[in-house]
């Protein structure tokens, strides 16, 4: 039996990668964070009501023309600088034609065989057995072109164009200027695929960040990835390969490549045949659906943009911008991991939750960096993870931080009650000081009522106390353990044990 | 003043200046002409009857105050309907922008405007400057007022039939691959195609961007240049215009002198194919020229053969891509949607239905030429011809001043005569075309009628970009001394609606 589409029952990830050999590609739009669009003056906010933010030129009326916004062009050629690119002397725009109904013009200006940047590389590093490892991920191109509308597709079940009983379209987004970044393909990673794609994709967004060219908010679509990916059996020629849109976050990064590791691998185990074809992540199941077949590829009758003239960089201009580079986060973390005297497999860690600026910026506000690291990348990676989210969206800044280390330094909280102002402060349950009075948060100190406590925990447990009594002074956790429960664990644990052994009479050994 | 509608543009704007005349009366003579001629000529589309009137009375009150208005003020313009003019019907002759009405002026009719130059309608023109009759014109064909049943050259039919009918002393045209100079031939008239980026494209709905160029025309040579620089220059608007003064074309049109320019006859331009006619005013204007002190010299342009063969695809493939807009969703009109279908049978129901059979002619060999598989040997081929007609040109320019050659190789052909050939059609642009591809300027100015059949020829003058004051200082030249020999402009000898 063959099938072309795939199976229910996926292949496991290890048996996928034992006979095949992955090799993925990754395609990055970025939104320029850019005042004002590729082509006019319009304004690029988000959020606005729609068709609020258009003119002649982006709703591509008869007779408009666009002008190049010249950020926009400075933006790519830092990004190209940053991504270790050459800057093309001369390059030009070209028309991507095809009929949507997002697009005003029914063609898209972009680049087509002249881009703007090409041939460079980003360094990734992974965590595997043997230590951190750095994997170089190349760089085909970066180009310059525009987003299209946004269209909401009411009624029908899917969401989708075809079954809606009617569509709307809003042009706010159309004309804003967007970057396509393109890896080579990368080859050789074999297991370690998903996290070199999810480590690309983290170490894009955190150049991009340095860069400060974008908010690369992937939950709002500033930053959008298409994973293309293939399986070859080692020794054959490569595969054929699925491209998977729709792939929003760092974790459907890894996850998307997982499971299309696993569904070609099924599907060739089978003998089936892999499908060129568009596939729609979706980040519910975690797995992707067949869209369009690309088997007879579109014919986008690409030529260069008549109504642009080509874009021919000054070289001073680009040494200038190459010389105002920042600090990038590679170098960054070669920095950092001297400054708070971590193991780089620390740092990536970090870096790989995308706590690195978090916790710098919560050690510029005073907090130590010993604490910052602790509650970014424990506590709060925990809770982002379990609801598949990024550290950042969580409602938890630096400054909450600090108040709350400020709060146990001065004895009124302690860890375990800490943990519960950051449930309250993801919860949405207002400020530090609001959640700790709400919820009756306060460590115990009165020593009255621990002794009182104590006390009943003694009386409790006659055994423990003879126990420790007689010098046994490793039971006493029994009883610290139950003051803390009787407590509700807003008391101080050293303080109750010392206070216990005073009671008894006992000596700390 | 008498006969206001007869005047050249100089000759009302001083009047009017002077007070002599209110721009009221004069607008107002030229709305009566449109209303008595235009049912035969079929020069406009529309006619902004309320607007023109409103412009006129604005220009009377601030002379009454004392006001310096610019050289043009208060006299009258047709607008080709190809440039968007804000809340008036734009269609480029085209069914399927039906209704439509731009929210936005194009550059051209902003600077019109802040000329004080009095828009009085948009003219007539074939469907998307795709032509050379008007006869492709969704609305019916324009007339030539020299014979009703003749054509008035295309795509600008109707702006230079409005000329040659006195329906105004001004027009704007947009010229591609003649559309401009070759009307003006067929009707007796001047029209400039200015360098590519000297006037702004901003605002005129693309035909083919590389090769579009709006530009003045008038029936003087002095009252183009005088429209010229009203509406050239800069545009930040337009990344093709040239950031660069308006060449000096009212001060050569002015000075009028050959005397010791080099002027080269393309020798690829002229003699089989031609008209008698043609041919013969041709060479006595040069005869004329030669008199006036120029100095006549033969040049080759070899590539010149394959302009026509290079236009014919690069037109239709950029023509492909700019008119992909007009797919029914966002303006204009919208066929088929009846609540079932899919967009994409909405889009496709609705080209069908308001495009015309010129337009999606050349809408299918673009869409061809730039295919996959084809690209490169139409489009990027015809890219290399374009290339080598540039260097015939600068090649010659490094040895004349200006080249000429007929406009057009006939004089008006007939109303229906070459619908149905479309190569015979596009011969018509032969020696208008390869300007275009080169960026250059050109003029086309009426040098006598064709003895066998009494209608207008149109002589061409050339000049390398930027060096546009060249035309005008030849052109007026030429044209003082034809207007002496024959003590009037030739468009008086036009018949009478």
């Amino acid at each position: 039996m063959t099938t072309t589409a795939g199976t229910d029952v996926y292949l496991p990830f290890e048996d996928a990668i034992e006979r095949y050999e992955p090799i993925f590609g990754i395609e990055t739009h970025v939104e320029l964070g850019t005042r004002s669009k590729m082509w006019c003056g319009c304004s690029t906010a988000f959020g606005a009501e729609a068709n609020t933010h258009v003119c002649p030129v982006c709703l591509g009326l008869p007779g408009s023309m666009p002008v190049v916004n010249r950020t926009a062009v400075e933006s790519t050629i830092r990004i190209g600088l940053a991504l270790n690119c050459t800057i093309a002397d001369w390059c030009r725009f070209a028309r991507k034609n095809y009929f949507y109904p997002d697009m005003p013009k029914d063609y898209q200006i972009s680049q087509y065989d002249e881009p703007l940047c090409f041939d460079g590389y980003l360094d990734v590093t992974v965590a595997t057995e043997d230590g951190p490892t750095v994997v170089r991920v190349e760089i085909e191109r970066v180009h310059m072109e525009e987003d299209t509308g946004k269209l909401t597709h009411a009624g029908g079940s899917t969401g989708r164009i075809h079954g809606a009983d009617y569509s709307l379209v809003d042009y706010n987004r159309a004309g804003i200027p967007l970057i396509e970044i393109v890896t080579k393909p990368v080859l050789g990673t074999g297991a370690l695929a998903p996290e070199v794609a999810r480590a690309y994709v983290s170490e894009l967004r955190d150049v991009m960040r340095a860069l400060g060219v974008s908010d690369v908010r992937m939950e709002e679509g500033s930053m959008r990835c298409d994973v293309n990916l293939s399986l070859n059996r080692p020794g054959d020629g490569w595969g054929t390969r699925s491209e998977t849109k729709n792939v929003n976050s760092l974790r459907s990064v890894e996850r998307a490549v997982r499971s299309e590791i696993q569904r070609q691998a099924s599907v060739l185990d089978s003998g089936g045949r892999v499908v060129q074809e568009t596939r729609h992540f979706n980040e519910d199941t975690g797995r992707s659906t067949s869209g369009r077949s690309k088997e007879q590829a579109e014919d986008y009758r690409y030529f260069p943009e008549p109504d642009l003239m080509p874009v021919a960089p000054d070289r001073e201009w680009v040494e200038q911008l190459r010389a105002g580079l920042p600090e990038l986060p590679s170098v960054k973390r070669a920095r950092l991991m001297g400054e708070w005297q971590i193991s780089e497999f620390e740092l990536q860690t970090l870096a790989n939750a995308g706590a690195i600026d978090l916790v710098e910026a919560t050690i510029a506000i005073g907090v130590e960096p010993s604490a910052a690291r602790k509650w970014w990348t424990g506590e709060l990676l925990r809770v982002a993870n379990d609801r598949g989210l990024e550290l950042e969206s969580l409602k938890v800044t630096p400054a909450d931080i600090k108040h709350v280390e400020q709060l146990i330094a001065g004895g009124a909280l302690n860890d375990k009650l800490a943990r519960q102002v950051f449930e309250g402060l993801i919860a949405g349950e207002g400020a530090v000081d609001e959640i700790v009075a709400k919820r009756g948060l306060a460590v115990v100190s009165d020593d009255g009522a621990l002794l009182a406590a104590i006390d009943e925990a003694l009386a409790a447990q006659p055994d423990v106390a003879e126990k420790i009594r007689s010098g046994k002074v490793q039971a006493a956790g029994a009883i610290v353990g139950a003051v803390m429960k009787a407590t509700r664990g807003q008391a101080d644990a050293a303080k109750v044990r010392s206070l216990l052994l005073e009671r008894l009479g006992v000596d700390e050994q | 003043m008498s006969d206001l509608i007869r005047q050249p543009a100089a000759v009302l704007a001083a009047a009017i200046a002077s007070r002599e005349v209110t721009a009221v009366e004069v607008t107002q003579a030229h709305l009566d002409r449109i209303t008595t001629v235009d049912e035969q000529v079929h020069a406009f589309l529309h006619v902004t009857t309320e607007s023109a009137l409103a412009q006129a009375r604005s220009v009377d009150l601030r002379i009454a105050a004392g006001e310096q208005l610019g050289p043009l003020a208060g006299v009258p313009l047709a607008l080709k309907d190809v440039l968007a003019m804000k809340g008036e019907p734009t269609t480029a002759g085209s069914r399927i922008l039906e209704g439509w009405r731009p929210p936005y002026d194009s550059t051209v009719v902003e600077r019109l405007r802040a000329a004080d130059i009095v828009i009085l309608g948009k003219t007539n023109m074939d469907e998307f400057a795709m032509g050379s009759s008007t006869e492709h014109s969704a609305y019916g064909p324009t007339h030539n007022p020299w014979d009703l049943d003749r054509i008035p050259g295309g795509s600008g039919g109707g702006s230079a039939a409005a000329l040659a009918a006195f329906e105004a002393p001004l027009a704007i045209g947009t010229d591609t691959g003649g559309s401009i100079r070759q009307p003006a031939s067929v009707t007796g008239t001047v029209g400039v195609k200015p360098t590519y980026g000297g006037v702004s494209r901003y605002g005129q709905i693309a035909l083919a961007s590389s090769l579009d160029q709006p530009g003045p025309c008038a029936r003087t040579v002095l009252d183009t240049a005088l429209l010229h620089a009203a509406i050239g220059g800069h545009d930040p608007m337009d990344s093709t215009s040239i950031d660069a003064p308006v060449p000096g074309v009212v001060e050569a049109a002015r000075r009028a002198d050959v005397q010791g320019m080099r002027i080269g006859v393309v020798k690829e331009l002229g003699g089989d194919g031609y008209q008698a006619g043609v041919a013969q005013r041709y060479a006595e204007a040069l005869e004329v020229l030669q008199g006036l002190g120029a100095e006549i010299v033969e040049v080759s342009c070899p590539h010149m053969e394959y302009a026509l063969g290079a236009y014919y695809l690069i037109l239709p493939s950029e023509a492909s891509s700019n008119l992909a807009r007009f797919d029914g969703m966002r303006y204009g009109l919208r066929a088929g949607d009846d609540g079932q279908r899919s967009v994409e049978q909405v889009m496709s129901i609705t080209r069908e239905a308001g495009f015309g059979s010129e337009v999606k002619r050349r809408i299918i060999l673009g869409t061809y030429a730039l295919s996959s598989g084809y690209y490169d040997a139409y489009y990027a081929q015809a890219q290399r011809i374009r290339t080598l007609i540039t260097r015939d040109f600068d090649a010659a320019f490094a040895k004349v001043d200006v080249l000429v050659s007929p406009t057009a190789p006939t004089t008006a052909f007939r109303l229906g005569e070459k619908l149905d050939d479309p190569i015979a059609m596009y011969l018509n642009d032969v020696a208008t075309i390869p300007v275009n591809l080169a960026g250059i300027c050109a003029m086309s100015l009426p040098v006598g009628l064709a003895p066998e059949d009494g209608l207008p020829v149109g002589f061409q003058i050339m000049a390398p970009a930027m060096a546009d004051e060249r035309l005008y200082l030849a052109g007026a030249a030429l044209e003082a001394a034809l207007v002496d020999e024959w003590g009037h402009h030739l468009i008086e000898e036009a018949p009478a609606l």
